[in-house]
């Protein structure tokens, strides 16, 4: 329902790139495309008054030497009064109460939290100083970042805060809800189609809040079962001997103060859980992918690459970080 | 129209007025004075040092995010920098030059006064601001600048996630601005009600008094919530206690409700006096009659009443009752009516006047089309879920400066044209004058609008970088290149302005066939502004040539003269009769010592030296003692 797709302003913003996975006016939800259409119509309103304000003054600088209104002439006290209140108050008052019932009773029926118990699954998302981290309650599967949803599937996904407050924003699905301490908020996830879906913190967190970026992947149910039963299992021990010092180095080097590694000793809770980091493609919270040279990089030098980051820079041999990253490679 | 005297009685009444009033010469002049044009100067110049500096945090922004993983500045230092942008911009620049400058410089004057109703306490605004100023930008000037937003939200801002003093200086330092803005506020509402001129009854009162009136009256109220909530937090981050703490019972919910209980009020406080100017340049430049006054001067009260009940509009995503948020959504609909009443009567009474499309007229064309922008697009964040949608995104970001920029700082500009050749006397050079108007208006545009764009595909504010590849490049560049336009096009104001001042022809004192009673003075005025106090009997008191030729005679017949001491009239609060004479202070240190005093306090509670800052209240005290034990002296 694109009414000013004619207009310069839906060509400035096509050209800047639709799609590009965090647009609002790419929705991918009903909520989402609820929230677009009332843009879309808004913006219509908005035009129309805007162009209305502008003509306006164009007609008071053409007729600068004449005074009086057009049409009207020049209509007394109670003539300007009674013009003024007809398009500065009765007008705007009808406008406004179609925008009101509009967006506050109907598009916002369809963006609320979904009722407790009404969604085939729920979720858990906690946001940290300067990452997310999912649990799926019932299978025990914990990740970060990467936020997997079976597609077409009503997901209730409640929204916490372990330090500051956060805000969970995945434009092209649904709105945007803030994770305020004390006071856990839900939202509906739901993707009409399978894809990854950026979103990206919008409450100013501190000093990494620009680089606290998530994804929300949509896989057929079938896909999802099995990515999430993987995911609720601990890690299959390392076979290979560069792996296995890997995960020894892990275990005795800070590392498994901060992280978990399911099935090891490793139970920290400062950082992300790492259990199947290998099978995540970005690392700290979408700032670099996940390859092997970014994983060395990251390890090496965590503040050069996100600085103020949570992670210190361990002192580790070539060696032991070669090791180490073996290891983690080993984590699917 | 000048009150030149001819008789020799005339010309000796005003000889003893210029005694009378006679200000201590050079430094020292204007370090006591208690001369509400002096400190308005004084507001206006400081104002505009704190406007070059937002200015610059505002280029170093831009500069960082003109492409995607940029390292202008660290991300600690960006954080530092939008932060004391903000806190500038708001507290340092908007308020003190449009209430410090433009308020204290031209609110006696349109009244007939001689001076504000407590000069002394004017005096002390300035130097408190002034001080405050220098405090936080100390912070800055150390590498500890607040670094949490202007909003500051807790508990980023707390003492575990921010242990740096960047936050105290934030807070003590707004703290202390307050006791400026608060000063200012009650000494702006007795003036009005009390300084106006024989026969300025309410009803007579020129529009631009009504906004100051309506401003001063929300400060007095919306700034208490904020010194609240910022010495709640500091207890919670000096002495330990929970006010926002979550693990211990506290809410950090409470901070954000007082701080919008604050910071919605605060908008119309920027906003308000920006109208008030736009009211005070129409019916010059369009020679008529605002239309639909009573219904302008009643929105411009009835805005601030409705922006009290508004603020959850900023807390749409953090997920309160729906019963609540649709309530304050209602109410943020409803303040929308008082502003639709007024655009819609500038609009008319630019059509139905016969406009001169001269320099400041032309702000005022440019506010009117910035404040249908950001009010269109203000409205729509009334609309729940396009808010909680787009709110935090850059989309907010474009509105707000549409409103804060576009709509308050453009009347502010076109009011400095409008105003110069009274304060300085001299004309400025108009056809500069236009072209920096469109320079600006240009920059304006380039740099905010694209933001709506931006905040739609998704940005989020306060990001101090961008990865490639989200289409946010371009954009970007382009606003950064408009904010150097920008830039541009305010140093053109400044050069026309600055090279005016000791070029330009004479104004003589009433250039524009302006309609208020500044017009009746010489340019620049007298320290007593008017030889004899002026009798009104229309908002329009200066298109009534009677009255202004009766003052004349008024003059030389030695009738409301008042050369027998530093007096000002003072008159009933409705109907502005004759009600008795005020004895006005003369010039004094203790305002600049007073100031000193409590600089002093502030410093030492920031440094944690809670004796000593007791010891600076004890001479707060002492020169409060001094202060009041000399009586206003005739001279």
């Amino acid at each position: 329902m694109r009414i000013g797709a004619a207009s310069a302003f839906a060509l400035a913003i096509a050209l800047a790139g639709c799609g590009a996975g965090q647009s609002t006016l790419d929705p991918q939800s009903r909520p989402a495309r609820e929230i677009a259409d009332l843009w879309w119509w808004m913006l219509a309103a908005a035009a129309f008054v805007l162009i209305g304000a502008l003509v306006l003054l164009f007609i008071g600088w053409r007729r600068r030497d004449r005074p009086g209104l057009p049409v009207v002439g020049n209509l007394g006290e109670r003539g300007f009064n009674g013009l003024v209140v007809l398009f500065g108050m009765i007008v705007p008052l009808l406008a406004l109460v179609v925008v009101f019932v509009a967006a506050n009773f109907s598009v916002a029926s369809v963006t609320e939290a979904p009722a407790p118990g009404s969604t085939a699954m729920t979720i858990v998302i906690t946001g940290n100083q300067w990452f997310w981290d999912i649990h799926y309650p019932g299978s025990g599967a914990v990740t970060a970042n990467e936020i997997h949803i079976p597609v077409g599937t009503r997901v209730d996904a409640v929204l916490r805060s372990a330090d500051v407050i956060h805000s969970f924003w995945v434009p092209q699905l649904n709105r945007k809800a803030d994770m305020v301490p004390g006071h856990p908020n839900r939202i509906l996830l739901y993707a009409d189609h399978p894809g990854v879906y950026r979103g990206q913190c919008a409450e100013f967190c501190g000093l990494q809040h620009a680089n606290m970026a998530t994804t929300v992947i949509a896989q057929p149910p079938a896909q999802f079962r099995a990515w999430l039963a993987n995911a609720a299992r601990p890690r299959i021990a390392p076979t290979g001997a560069q792996q296995q010092r890997g995960e020894q180095v892990f275990l005795s080097e800070r590392c498994a103060s901060c992280h978990t590694i399911r099935g090891t000793s490793a139970r920290g809770t400062i950082g992300p859980d790492l259990t199947h980091l290998a099978s995540r493609s970005t690392l700290a919270a979408l700032t670099i992918p996940n390859t092997r040279h970014e994983l060395e990089r990251w390890i090496a030098d965590p503040q050069k690459i996100k600085p103020g980051a949570k992670m210190p820079s361990v002192d580790l041999s070539t060696s032991e970080r070669d090791a180490v990253v073996a290891y983690l490679e080993t984590l699917r | 129209m000048a009150v030149v005297s001819h008789t020799p009685a005339a010309r000796q009444r005003v000889e003893r007025l210029d005694r009378i009033w006679r200000e201590r010469p050079g430094l020292v002049g204007w370090l006591t004075t208690t001369d509400h044009k002096r400190i308005g100067l004084m507001y206006l110049f400081a104002s505009l040092a704190f406007f070059a500096a937002g200015g610059v945090e505002a280029l170093l922004v831009r500069t960082q995010l003109a492409a995607p993983q940029q390292g202008v500045l660290s991300p600690a230092a960006y954080n530092q920098v939008f932060t004391v942008h903000g806190v500038t911009m708001i507290f340092l620049f908007v308020i003190p030059i449009s209430t410090g400058a433009f308020g204290n410089y031209l609110l006696p004057l349109m009244i007939g006064a001689r001076d504000m109703a407590f000069p002394r306490l004017n005096a002390l605004s300035f130097w408190i601001y002034a001080a405050s100023g220098i405090f936080i930008y100390t912070g800055l000037a150390l590498g500890h600048g607040p670094d949490a937003g202007w909003f500051d939200y807790v508990p980023l801002a707390s003492r575990q996630f921010s242990p740096d003093s960047g936050i105290d200086f934030y807070a003590l330092g707004l703290i202390f601005t307050g006791i400026s803005s608060t000063a200012a506020a009650v000494n702006f509402v007795v003036t009005i009600f009390k300084l106006r001129a024989p026969g300025m009854s309410l009803n007579r009162m020129p529009l631009f008094c009504y906004a100051f009136l309506a401003v001063s009256f929300a400060l007095i109220f919306a700034l208490p919530a904020l010194t609240l909530a910022l010495v709640l937090l500091e207890l919670d981050r000096r002495l330990g206690f929970h006010f926002f703490d979550v693990a211990q019972g506290g809410d950090p919910l409470l901070w954000q409700h007082l701080f919008w209980i604050f910071g919605h009020p605060e908008v119309y406080i920027i906003i308000l006096p920006a109208f008030g100017i736009a009211t005070s340049i129409i019916p010059t430049f369009t020679h008529r009659r605002m239309v639909a006054f009573p219904l302008v001067a009643l929105a411009e009260i009835l805005v601030v009443f409705i922006g009290f009940g508004v603020w959850v509009h900023h807390m749409f995503a953090v997920g309160l009752p729906t019963a609540i948020t649709i309530a304050f959504a209602a109410a943020s609909l409803v303040i929308v009516i008082p502003s639709a009443i007024q655009l819609f009567a500038w609009i008319t009474t630019i059509v139905a006047g016969t406009p001169d499309f001269k320099t400041p007229l032309l702000w005022i064309v440019g506010f009117i089309v910035f404040f249908t922008i950001g009010g269109l697009t203000g409205i729509m964040f009334a609309a729940i879920p396009f808010d909680q949608q787009l709110t935090d995104s850059y989309f907010v970001v474009a509105h707000f400066h549409f409103v804060i920029f576009g709509a308050a700082v453009f009347p502010i500009l076109g009011g400095l044209y409008y105003w110069f050749p009274k304060v300085s006397g001299r004309m400025y050079h108009e056809r500069a004058g236009k072209i920096s108007f469109w320079v600006t208006f240009a920059g304006t545009l380039a740099t905010f609008f694209p933001m709506h764009i931006l905040g739609l595909l998704g940005m989020p504010r306060r990001v101090y970088t961008y990865h490639h590849g989200l289409g946010w490049g371009g954009l970007n560049l382009l606003e950064t290149l408009g904010s150097y336009l920008l830039a541009g096009g305010l140093l053109l104001v400044a050069a026309n302005l600055a090279i005016s001042l000791r070029r330009g022809p004479p104004a003589g004192d009433d250039p524009w066939g302006g309609d208020t009673l500044e017009w009746a003075t010489t340019s620049p005025p007298p320290p007593y502004n008017y030889a004899v106090i002026p009798k009104v009997t229309s908002a329009y008191a200066m298109w009534d040539r009677e009255d202004r030729v009766e003052d004349a005679r008024r003059l030389e017949r030695g009738e409301l003269v008042l050369e027998q001491g530093h007096e000002t009239p003072a008159s009933t609060v409705l109907d502005a009769e004759w009600d008795e004479v005020l004895r006005m202070p003369p010039s004094s240190w203790a305002p600049l010592a007073l100031a000193a005093a409590v600089s002093g306090i502030f410093a030492m509670l920031l440094l944690g030296h809670v004796l000593t800052a007791t010891a600076f209240v004890a001479l707060a005290a002492v020169v409060l003692l001094r202060w009041h034990s000399v009586e206003p002296q005739d001279t």
